[in-house]
């Protein structure tokens, strides 16, 4: 009798203890999310914005077609899901891509959605529309596009000029909000109005962005939270005493680096901290129309001077990688295999075997123990752009090169870099899309506007387009490594690393998943709730 | 006295014409504008884009008309357009004015009601022990920078009270409000208060070597009255003119301490105005703070002769 009661005792325990964790699971309505802000952006408009200093804060007022799942890190073509569209279709051809769009969208303002405003959206994004944005830096993701026709209210197609799988991605970006066709450009980087879970309530520069929970969302049941709130704080170390001290929620996203991290972990042991890539490259940028690295010897002792394990040891404590032009594994999905990376000239391990061949080139170019060679490593001047540049000046004593330091200020930083007036200079990239396409053509196609260096290789660029219009994902996989290496063979933008950064949340914070290869897509926070 | 202050007052107008010229000028000669900025931060030129958004900015018009244009509106009541919020200026100047005012006045407050007292207790009791304490004190308030007070402050509180005094636009609490201003107000007027202190000091020990003074220790008058009626009246004109400059520079020391404690106020604004050259914006809080500072002097030159019957202003 006794065991049977024990027995009891027990089924009842774990179905308690059961139910308990299951309603810690539910997610719980209500709630003010507060996260802090590491700059002031210059408007609320993500189309023409290119910092995610614009994605974090509006990409929660908006909604894209499809967006990548917000609760898989690695963003993919197999993670994109439906969001204004219900379904998507690729023609036969697959020049054409029609998607079927929800009937039961409406703006903030209470107008419906339709399909007019895909096409406002996309016409203004290709340049094609009367009203324009004033700044439009993405307008070569949509080169491939012909025009985009509607189908009455709920159907909207991609005319294509040849096939390209990429576009799909590029759609699902954080950078792709459908705008309303009724709302001005110059209105939307003020007051945006958008379809998504949070309205717009207010920004005010330099103090805070509010947004409120929107009652009308056409997912039913979210958002839970009431609203997010973000307080400007330019100052880090303020920033983090803030979250330490329990004033947020959560720190800006992918903005903690690695040494401040063990702080945070100190002060706040019950905080959650993610480290993940975020698909920045810390690059080189070349002038090679101008001496000395018109000479391509001097080019190659460049890269094969890089000890890129150094500059990750130094700076993030070995939490970065080494990778090519796309963004290395297992976190990148283009990355060549690690073979093949360590085949390219300055890839291989051995550093001191590298620099010897680097100092031979050196020496053929005229250049040697008896004779440095000087120059100036521009960058801007932001710390994460000159502590790397402090490094690769050191590194690049060992070749015979001595190179002083040049600080450029931001506002002069792209200027400078478009009249050619540097000759060795040291750069970011982000990549909102871990997808060739928008990494190659932005960076290294003829005439691109980001194509700081001008590096411009006609064979190249055939392969480009050929990969892009390849269906077979292994095929242009192949495609994409052979592309990659020759880039770095070119030395077209010699990559250095890409690092790790880290986002830390209070524990009750729930339903938060930093992307690991983009950090401008994973901030719809439609299903985050705080366990409070 | 009428046609001096009458005087004083066109000084100041062309005063302040002088610094609308030289600051115009100045933003001008700064490398880059708002185009170049916005241009940078979507990392790409576009060069008809940027033709475009130079005219649409007025950036492309000849310096004198920018000029005229500038000038001209602001008589009208009208500072323009932000080029980064695109909101009228006024209405992005005019919220935070009040913020910095308050955290202003407050370290004024509290840089002279420390400052003044330490100053005339260090001078009594000069080369005692309380009087090198407090000398000790004062170095310290004019060596620490306030970014480094500021932080230290709020790494403290972290520390010990879990909390912080981080601004709060709607602060629930009367403590939390006195926190948000006052904290910040002692880190930025602490460098205030030491050279108040300093200044009151070596004014005083002057004034307590004069002959009325003796006169009137002689004549059997207290020490508290001959210290703080007799020479403190007489000692605190230099004081004044220190609180008065002080005044004018605490705009430096509040950049860094509105930066520090995130107050929103126009010290921080100007600062990320400059940023982004925001021209509209940084003109304009450039002119607001010459005014005040111009004001503010015209002021400390008026209670010079309040406070000491014997000046005369010559007319």
């Amino acid at each position: 009798m006794r065991s049977v009661q024990a027995l009891a005792v027990a089924v009842l325990s774990v179905l308690a203890i059961s139910d308990v964790s299951r309603a810690a699971d539910q997610p719980k309505s209500g709630g003010i999310f507060r996260i802090y802000h590491r700059d002031s952006p210059g408007s609320a408009s993500i189309h023409e914005g290119a910092t995610y200093s614009v994605n974090i804060p509006f990409m929660p007022v908006f909604n894209n077609l499809v967006i990548f799942d917000q609760h898989i890190a690695q963003n993919s073509v197999d993670t994109i899901r439906p969001e204004l569209a219900e379904s998507w279709a690729w023609s036969g051809d697959h020049k054409t891509l029609t998607f079927k769009l929800r009937k039961d969208v409406k703006w903030h303002d209470g107008k419906p959605f339709t399909s007019a405003d895909v096409k406002c959206t996309f016409d203004m994004l290709m340049g094609k529309s009367a009203q324009k944005f004033r700044q439009n830096p993405r307008k070569a993701w949509y080169e491939q596009v012909n025009d985009v026709t509607t189908n009455g209210d709920y159907e909207a197609s991609f005319n294509l000029k040849r096939p390209q799988p990429a576009l799909l991605s590029l759609l699902a970006s954080g950078y792709t909000p459908i705008y309303p066709c009724h709302v001005s450009p110059a209105e939307m980087r003020t007051h945006p109005i958008g379809t998504g879970p949070f309205k717009f309530v207010e920004f005010k520069a330099n103090e805070s962005i509010k947004l409120t929970k929107n009652p009308d969302y056409f997912k039913k049941g979210l958002p839970y939270l009431d609203g997010i709130e973000f307080t400007i704080i330019p100052n880090r170390s303020t920033a983090i005493l803030g979250f330490v001290s329990g004033k947020f929620d959560m720190t800006f996203p992918t903005e903690v680096s690695i040494p401040l991290l063990k702080d945070v972990k100190s002060q706040a042991p019950n905080a959650v901290c993610v480290v993940e890539p975020n698909n920045v490259s810390t690059n080189i940028i070349v002038n090679s129309s101008a001496p000395p690295f018109d000479n391509i010897d001097i080019r190659r002792a460049l890269a094969l001077a890089l000890d890129r394990k150094a500059f990750i040891q130094i700076m993030f404590e070995g939490q970065g990688d080494i990778g090519g032009s796309m963004e290395p594994a297992p976190a990148g999905l283009w990355a060549m295999p690690k073979d093949m990376l360590e085949s390219i000239p300055g890839y291989g391990p051995d550093i001191e075997k590298n620099r010897e061949q680097a100092r031979k080139l050196m020496q053929k170019a005229g250049y040697g123990p008896d004779k440095h060679l000087q120059i100036k490593v521009s960058t801007r001047n932001i710390a994460v752009y000159r502590d790397p540049a402090i490094i690769l000046i050191d590194q690049l004593k060992s070749i015979y090169i001595d190179a002083e330091l040049d600080v450029v200020d931001t506002a002069q930083w792209f200027p400078k870099v478009a009249r050619k007036d540097y000759s060795l200079g040291l750069n970011l990239t982000g990549n909102a899309v871990d997808d060739p396409d928008q990494s190659f053509y932005e960076n290294y196609a003829c005439g691109s506007e980001r194509n700081y260096t001008n590096y411009c290789n006609k064979d190249i660029e055939k392969l480009f387009d050929e990969q892009s219009a390849e269906t077979d994902i292994d095929k242009r996989k192949k495609l994409v490594w052979e592309i990659d290496k020759k880039l770095q063979e070119d030395v077209a933008r010699p990559i250095i690393f890409y690092a790790h950064t880290g986002t830390c949340w209070q524990p009750y914070v729930k339903n938060v998943t930093i992307m690991s290869n983009s950090s401008y897509n994973g901030y719809r926070y439609e299903d985050v709730w705080l366990d409070k | 006295m009428f046609a001096y202050i009458v005087r004083r007052l066109f000084l100041m107008l062309v005063t302040l014409f002088g610094i609308s010229v030289i600051i115009f000028v100045l933003l001008r000669i700064v490398p880059g504008n708002i185009v170049d900025i916005l241009f940078a931060a979507a990392g790409y030129v576009d060069p008809a884009d940027k033709v475009n958004l130079e005219r649409d900015l007025g950036l492309n018009q000849p310096i004198v008309m920018q000029y005229l244009h500038w000038i001209g509106g602001l008589l009208h009541g009208d500072l323009g357009y932000s080029y980064v919020s695109e909101k009228p200026a006024l209405e992005e100047i005019l919220p935070r004015i009040p913020i910095t005012a308050r955290l202003a006045g407050l370290a004024l407050l509290f840089s002279a009601s420390i400052g003044i007292p330490l100053g005339v207790i260090s001078a009594v009791h000069q080369g005692s022990k309380l009087d090198y304490a407090l000398r000790v004190v004062s170095l310290s308030g004019l060596s620490l920078p306030s970014f480094w007070l500021g932080l230290l402050i709020l790494m403290a509180s972290v520390s010990l009270f879990g909390t912080m005094p981080i601004f709060n636009p709607n602060p629930t609490t009367w403590i939390e409000a006195l926190a948000i201003y006052a904290v910040p107000a002692m880190a930025v007027g602490f460098r205030s208060a030491a050279l108040t202190m300093r200044i009151t000091r070596s004014s005083m020990l002057e004034i307590l070597r004069q002959d009325y003074i003796r006169t009137a220790r002689a004549k059997g008058a207290s020490e508290a009255s001959v210290n703080y009626h007799h020479a403190l009246k007489n000692a605190v004109l230099p004081v004044i003119t220190v609180v008065g400059i002080e005044a004018a520079f605490l705009i430096g020391g509040l950049i860094v301490t509105e930066t520090v404690f995130n107050i929103p106020g126009i010290a921080r604004f100007l600062v990320e105005a400059l940023r982004w050259r925001d021209y509209p914006i940084v003109q304009n809080l450039v002119m607001f703070i010459a005014v005040v500072v111009v004001v503010v002097n015209f002021i400390v030159d008026m209670l010079y002769a309040a406070i000491d019957p014997r000046i005369r202003f010559g007319d």
